[in-house]
């Protein structure tokens, strides 16, 4: 038998509660779907961490790259307007 | 060329800046090698750590203790888990850290080869082990290495329970029969050198407590974590009506803390070298217990390859 | 007999048998597999001992006489236990201990969703929790089942032989006497002989799809309703129960 590394490497990401984002928190090994998402309940929701899961081969995962830091990333901070802090709005004017 | 002086620089303006550090930026050799060793060395401890506390799950006293102790024992073993992929990100294989384990050739926490004797053992390490390691984790929080900060985020949130459930323990014994008190008083005898251990050597005989503070991966050195340890515990002692087992243990009031004996280095090192009570029996536990198991671990695979689950496809 | 002792002789075959089982069960940790599977089989034996412990408390309370769940666990000797034989079987290899799993898992799931419509309030209230964690444990043992039938060789030899040696103890899983008559007239009680075709269609699809074959001449293991047990049973309680009768007068 080649490596023995207990199946391929899984991402998992918790989702608190219906409507809010689903959260990077930690890995797993597993050897096939149905395993990889039983365990990712076993090990990442025993304390009623959550209510849905997603389980991600690691190898599909794309990421950015360091270097890409500046390009990718820095325009967008000097596009200001796009911040709510951007704009004065009158004291005492609701909702806004 | 200019890109290696930039990368260094950014490097160390992330641990100047106490910025983390993530898997795919540019890191020394040293840091990446010191960090796959000190966070293998963690999970290997977690994993080795559900032995001598796994031992008493059958004869638990009550049926609370003994779902307490299971739950505890399975948050040891998440928490391995979580340190081992931590590590993974590092470039090194789950495979490769068990390999290390099994052979030997890895290290563990020297407290995990002392043996459970009695019940109120499970008490003493929950209190006293689980304390300590509380003040090493706590700290690692902040580590410079993201994937470690956020797996000792994790396992923080979920060990002050352990350290609860020990002290508990020991409360019930130190107030309960004759019999349990001497039970609880016998443990602390025999775990609180040990557990003085467990923060490593001297600062004089630690070499390289200095580049790994440097690199955040430690914030205290190990006789400041020493002394903090004795200071807080000796109060909890008090009350459980318990005596410490240290004849020169005295409260410093220039210093503001305790004056203690320093523990017997030299059994220290000799478990370290694999000569304690228990260090060829955690190591064949854990060899039978991978070696038992390969069989299921290849069929897992079998049947994954043979239902060709594409599973990265759309 | 009594409803009430009826009902206590009910609820503590319930408890027992869960008793028992997280006690097997729980002596898996830390000797899984591989790790991720260590963890899961921990939780099930967690959720088991929870459902022992509500039922004990139950049975305690049932039986008016003072005594506690704890009392019950650890102070009963092994002619008062109601266990099925099933249970107190040592776990063998990680094959066996699966399908064992299953053969329970199937079993409670069919069983509490009865018990869940149940007239005495306490035992439907714990029968509606039970069937949430039950459900997620048919699904991890059924896969397990198919992984091994359907994996190497060797996992598939081990399951049969799983298969050929635990077969024996499943009628009894079934078993009704004077307990069940009295509380199913008082509809508290589940017919266990209508679960009993259901059960096996539910394990003979599990088994052929595992590429597994039933044992052909089995002569079916009884006892346990009467406290007849196997010689397992007095080993397991030794070591259980052990601690607290060193010291009777101790709390914990």
């Amino acid at each position: 038998m080649s490596k023995d590394s207990q199946g391929p490497l899984w991402e998992v990401f918790v989702q608190k509660k219906a409507g809010q984002p689903f959260v990077h928190c930690g890995s797993l090994h597993a050897y096939d779907k149905e395993m990889a998402l039983e365990n990712a309940r076993d090990l990442y929701t025993r304390r009623s961490e959550g209510s849905a899961l997603w389980v991600v081969p690691a190898a599909a995962i794309v990421a950015s790259s360091p270097e890409d830091i500046g390009p990718f990333f820095e325009p967008a901070n000097d596009k200001v307007y796009r911040h709510p802090t951007f704009y004065q709005i009158p004291e005492g004017v609701k909702y806004i | 060329m200019d890109n290696a002086i930039d990368v260094e620089k950014s490097f160390n303006s992330k641990l100047e800046k106490n910025d983390f550090v993530e898997p795919k930026d540019w890191m020394p050799e040293n840091y990446r090698k010191h960090l796959i060793r000190q966070i293998s060395q963690h999970a290997h401890s977690e994993i080795i750590g559900m032995l001598p506390e796994g031992n008493w799950i059958s004869r638990a006293p009550s049926l609370r203790a003994k779902m307490v102790l299971l739950a505890k024992v399975q948050d040891e073993g998440g928490h391995g888990l979580y340190l081992y992929t931590a590590a993974e990100t590092l470039g090194v294989s789950r495979d490769e850290l068990l390999g290390a384990l099994h052979t030997g050739k890895a290290k563990y926490s020297s407290i995990f080869n002392y043996p459970t004797l009695t019940w109120a053992d499970i008490g003493a390490v929950g209190w006293l082990v689980d304390g300590a390691a509380i003040m090493n984790q706590v700290m690692l929080q902040r580590t410079s290495y993201g994937p470690y900060s956020r797996a000792m985020i994790r396992i923080c949130k979920e060990e002050s329970f352990h350290q609860r459930q020990g002290y508990e323990i020991m409360c019930r014994l130190s107030f309960g029969t004759d019999a349990q008190k001497e039970m609880a008083q016998d443990a602390l005898n025999r775990w609180w050198f040990p557990t003085m251990m467990m923060f490593g050597p001297p600062d004089k005989d630690s070499p390289n407590s200095e580049q790994a503070i440097k690199w955040r991966i430690k914030r205290e050195t190990n006789d400041e974590l020493r002394q903090k340890f004795v200071d807080r515990t000796v109060e909890q002692a008090q009350f459980l009506g318990l005596t410490i087992p240290d004849k020169n243990l005295k409260w410093n009031e220039a210093k503001k803390g305790y004056d203690f004996s320093e523990p017997n280095w030299e059994e220290f090192y000799n478990v370290i070298k694999g000569n304690g009570p228990c260090n060829k029996e955690r190591l064949e536990a854990r060899n039978k217990a991978h070696s038992d198991g390969a069989w299921v671990r290849e069929a897992a695979q079998a049947y994954a390859e043979k239902k060709k689950e594409n599973i990265l496809a759309a | 007999m009594t409803t009430q002792e009826a009902l206590f002789k009910y609820t503590l075959r319930l408890g027992d048998t869960s008793l028992i089982l997280a006690q097997r069960l729980s002596e898996w940790t830390s000797k899984g597999p591989f790790l991720e599977e260590d963890l899961a089989l921990t939780n099930i034996a967690l959720d088991i001992l929870g459902q022992a412990n509500s039922l004990l408390e139950y049975a305690a309370k049932i039986e008016g006489k003072g005594r506690s769940a704890d009392d019950l666990a650890f102070f009963r000797n092994e002619r008062e236990f109601y266990n099925t034989l099933l249970v107190e079987q040592p776990n063998g290899d990680y094959a066996q201990t699966i399908l064992r799993q299953c053969f329970i898992d199937n079993f409670d799931l069919l069983f509490y969703q009865e018990l869940a419509k149940s007239k005495d309030e306490t035992l439907a209230a714990i029968a509606a929790k039970s069937i949430k964690e039950i459900t997620y444990h048919v699904r991890h043992t059924s896969s397990w089942v198919d992984r091994f039938g359907n994996g190497t060789e060797e996992s598939h030899t081990r399951i049969q032989n799983a298969l050929n040696e635990l077969w024996r103890f499943t009628d009894e899983l079934f078993e009704m006497n004077e307990v069940d008559a009295v509380l199913i007239k008082e509809k508290i009680a589940v017919d266990l002989q209508i679960l009993k075709p259901i059960w096996k269609k539910q394990i003979e699809a599990t088994l052929q799809k595992a590429n597994l074959k039933l044992p052909e001449t089995v002569f079916m293991q009884t006892g346990s309703r009467n406290a007849k047990h196997t010689e397992h049973l007095g080993y397991i309680l030794a070591e259980m129960q052990y601690l607290p009768r060193m010291h009777p007068t101790a709390k914990w």
